[in-house]
């Protein structure tokens, strides 16, 4: 199932399909390995519940959720 | 002979871990020209070989975005270096070779550090080096940064390939069908008309301009319009094809194609892992009560507040001694200088300023420690992601909130270490508004003022009073953020994709190491400054001198008063200092000339520079029910914070009153006519929000890179602190208070 990033559960896994930004925002996320095919597990949100951290490459990353709205991910 | 290398890697890959392991002590900080980046320098010495080593900035990529990673790639290109050391965190290669791989594409002699492979070890990752070296023909050696591990082998390996490789073909990956053929078109039309060559190689340009490259481009702009447009041109048509195609940009198509060559390299059996990749580390379990949505602020706040003790705690010792220090240096002018211009200068304007610009040493000691502490292990990244939300709104950025609290967003701090804590923001915009609005909080220097005030008018509601103010300057600071980042520094906000280290114990010799050249950067640049600006001050508070006439004055009614006093009484003032001892008529008489003293003072102080401009801006800032005493010794502020309560004290004839003890003036302050609580509720308004103390606007125009933002933050906030007070005290007249 295609799903956009902000609407994973915390511990969901599933593999990126799209990156959607351009511009400063789509550089920075694929100079963290945000492509498509990288699979990704959330593993939490901030007591705000934004921004959203991720399992990306063995490495945790974070992102805004409107951020988060530029990535397409096929939920396991 | 000597050697010039660079050491280039992520962010958290333990980079400057090696660099202080390989050249210890002998390092030299400057920053890059032009801008605020630091720049590291040292030395290491191999079988007689000098090999220089800059520190580069940690960047995750070579992209012109921030200004790290303009820094590091303009220097990579304009300085070339023999050997570029690829620091690499071997828990995290796939990430880390996409920079790697553009240092291949630029063409440079790389060297590879495997770092910190005891940890990957531990995580059941197990990185088959001579594989990896294999695959990407550069030297792969494994390091540990930490324990100094593999660092002569390093060396070894830059010393053999600094020998070897002059010029290294630059690494060509296919980027597709789409984008291969364009990409060799535009390469072509850039060799053949020397379009930048001499920096650059003609593919590399090339690869530039379809990343979107600003800096590149507008280079091209510059150098030769037609061929700029030709391939801006080339690239635009590549995009609309791409975006209808595949629905994809061709930056996009270009960084696939980089993270399909790595995973091609990691297939063939670079990288064994032993364990469940899915098994919790000992970081996610730290993290599980960290960032926890309930424990995690609660946490967070204590850490704050240790931090915060711990710079302002610890630090008042040392300070202490600084104090007494420079009492003592004072005492001994005092006495030996003779009475006149030449001692007032040497006492009030040479040693206090230098005294106050040394005093915040130990507080910056203290303070960049239990930053680089926090920094160093992990957990400000972590404080970053849990404020987010609530510092976005206004414009900043999560980070923002420690440069706040140890400005004095506990009641007490100070803005020079809260200003320099802000260079943990790495997003420019985020961190200009924060520099900008961390000196409203209450740092320790205005507490006296608002603690005279309180005393004099507010007495019954002290507490109350106190919390309502860091309330103001908390809400003033973030409101004014908001606004300057919807004016002046006005642009999106810095994306917050940011990762979160592992947590690591931090190196003593790093932190220290990291601590004293920040605050050797500090006493250098600070201090010279700051001696001048507080020669002028005094100056100002000095000259011209009473003329003549009313000096003899003074000296007439000295004499009259000494005259009706009995001889007895005279000879036992000269004897005896000590007041209490006196008789009531020798008190008597030493109290009339205290007053006589006072009131040559005050005179003094009115007849000078200041004091005129005082008396000048008495009609304005009437508006806010400032009399000129007030305006002089606001004028004072400007220097310190801690010089209004005792030139107020001058201006009341009270002599220079005693920060802590005002009991006195706030005595005459509660008597006077002109002053009203009202009138006291308006100046602690304007004390909040007006132009930062002299060292502090100082470390804001080298924090930001330019005076201008200096210069700013001085009339900004007077203009705004005159415009509050103002409303504050038309409003209350009309309200009838």
């Amino acid at each position: 199932m295609k799903v956009n990033l902000r609407q994973m559960k915390k511990n969901q896994n599933g593999s990126i399909v799209q990156v959607k930004a351009n511009g400063e925002l789509g550089r920075r996320m694929r100079d963290m390995g945000l492509v498509p095919g990288t699979p990704i597990k959330v593993q939490g949100r901030a007591p705000l519940k934004d921004p959203v951290a991720l399992r990306v490459k063995g490495f945790t990353l974070t992102l805004r959720n409107k951020e988060a709205d530029f990535i397409e991910v096929e939920v396991d | 002979m000597d050697l010039t290398i660079a050491l280039a890697g992520n962010p958290n890959s333990g980079k400057t871990t090696l660099f202080n392991a390989l050249t210890g002590a002998r390092q030299h900080v400057g920053n890059y020209p032009g801008v605020t980046v630091e720049k590291k320098q040292g030395q290491y010495n191999y079988n007689g070989l000098n090999i220089q080593i800059v520190d580069l900035p940690g960047t995750y990529s070579l992209t012109a975005y921030s200004m790290e990673e303009v820094v590091a790639r303009n220097y990579l290109v304009d300085e070339k270096p023999a050997v570029v050391v690829d620091i690499v965190d071997a828990s995290n290669l796939e990430r880390n070779l996409y920079l790697c791989l553009q240092f291949m594409e630029m063409g440079l002699p790389v060297v590879m550090a495997l770092n910190m492979i005891d940890a990957a070890q531990k995580r059941g990752i197990r990185v088959d080096a001579d594989k990896l070296s294999q695959l990407l023909s550069i030297p792969v050696i494994p390091t540990i940064a930490r324990s100094g591990h593999g660092k002569t082998d390093l060396m070894k390996a830059v010393a053999k390939i600094a020998e070897q490789e002059h010029h290294k073909k630059p690494l060509a990956i296919s980027y597709g069908r789409d984008v291969d053929p364009v990409l060799d078109a535009m390469a072509d039309e850039i060799y053949q008309n020397n379009f930048l060559t001499d920096r650059y190689s003609s593919r590399w340009i090339a690869l530039k301009y379809l990343e979107n490259d600003e800096q590149v481009r507008s280079l091209g702009r510059k150098h030769n319009n037609v061929v700029a447009d030709n391939l801006e041109a080339m690239v635009d048509d590549l995009a609309v094809h791409l975006k209808q195609t595949l629905d994809t940009y061709p930056e996009a198509e270009i960084a696939d194609h980089r993270y399909g060559y790595i995973t091609a390299i990691m297939r063939q059996g670079v990288i064994s892992i032993k364990q469940d990749q899915d098994r919790l580390f000992m970081s996610d379990k730290i993290d599980k009560v960290l960032i926890n949505r309930f424990v995690g602020p609660l946490i967070m706040i204590a850490v704050i507040m240790v931090l915060y003790h711990f710079t302002f705690t610890y630090s008042e010792l040392p300070v202490s001694w600084l104090e007494t220090f420079f009492g003592w240096i004072g005492q001994l002018a005092d006495r030996y200088i003779p009475n006149g211009l030449l001692k007032s200068l040497i006492v009030a304007g040479i040693i206090d300023g230098v005294g106050g610009v040394l005093g915040f040493v130990p507080l910056i000691m203290f303070m960049f420690f239990g930053i680089a502490f926090l920094e160093d292990s992990g957990y400000l990244a972590r404080v970053a992601f849990m404020l987010d939300r609530v510092f976005r709104f206004f414009g900043l950025h999560g980070n923002s909130v420690m440069p706040f609290i140890v400005s004095g967003g506990i009641a007490g701090g100070c803005a020079v270490p809260g200003i320099m804590a802000a260079r943990t923001l790495k997003s420019p915009r985020e961190r200009l508004a924060t520099l900008l609005t961390a000196p409203f909080m209450n740092c320790g220097a205005k507490l006296p003022i608002f603690a005279l005030l309180v005393a004099a008018f507010f007495a019954e509601n002290e507490a109350l009073v106190m919390l309502i103010i860091t309330a103001i300057a908390w809400l003033g600071a973030l409101v004014v953020a908001r606004f300057l980042r919807s004016t002046v520094i006005q642009g999106d906000s810095t994306p917050f994709v940011m990762e979160l280290p592992p947590y690591r114990l931090p190196t003593l010799k790093g932190l220290v190491i990291h601590t004293w050249e920040r605050t050797w950067q500090y006493i250098k640049k600070a201090g010279t400054v700051i001696l001048g600006i507080s020669i002028l001050l005094w100056a100002l508070m000095s000259f011209p001198s009473l003329p003549n006439s009313e000096l003899a004055r003074f000296q007439a009614q000295h004499e009259s008063i000494m005259n009706t006093a009995s001889s007895a009484v005279l000879i036992e003032l000269q004897e005896g200092e000590q007041a209490a001892q006196l008789s009531n008529d020798a008190h008597a008489l030493h109290k009339k000339l205290l007053v006589l003293d006072g009131q040559e003072a005050e005179a003094a102080l009115r007849y000078s520079v200041a004091g005129r401009i005082g008396t000048a801006l008495e009609g304005l800032s009437a508006l806010a029910g400032f009399d000129w005493r007030t305006n002089i010794a606001l004028i004072g502020g400007f220097a310190a914070k801690e010089v209004v309560v005792s030139t107020l004290g001058t201006a009341y004839s009270l002599g220079a009153v005693d920060v802590d003890d005002t009991g006195s003036l706030s005595d005459t302050l509660a008597a006077s006519p002109v002053w009203s609580p009202l009138v006291a509720l308006s100046l602690i308004i304007f004390t909040i929000f007006y132009a930062p103390c002299f060292v502090s606007v100082i470390c804001i125009a080298r924090e930001s890179g330019s005076w201008k933002w200096g210069a700013f933050s001085m009339i900004f906030n007077t203009a705004l602190a005159f415009s509050l007070a103002v409303l504050v005290y038309q409003v209350g007249q009309v309200l009838g208070f």
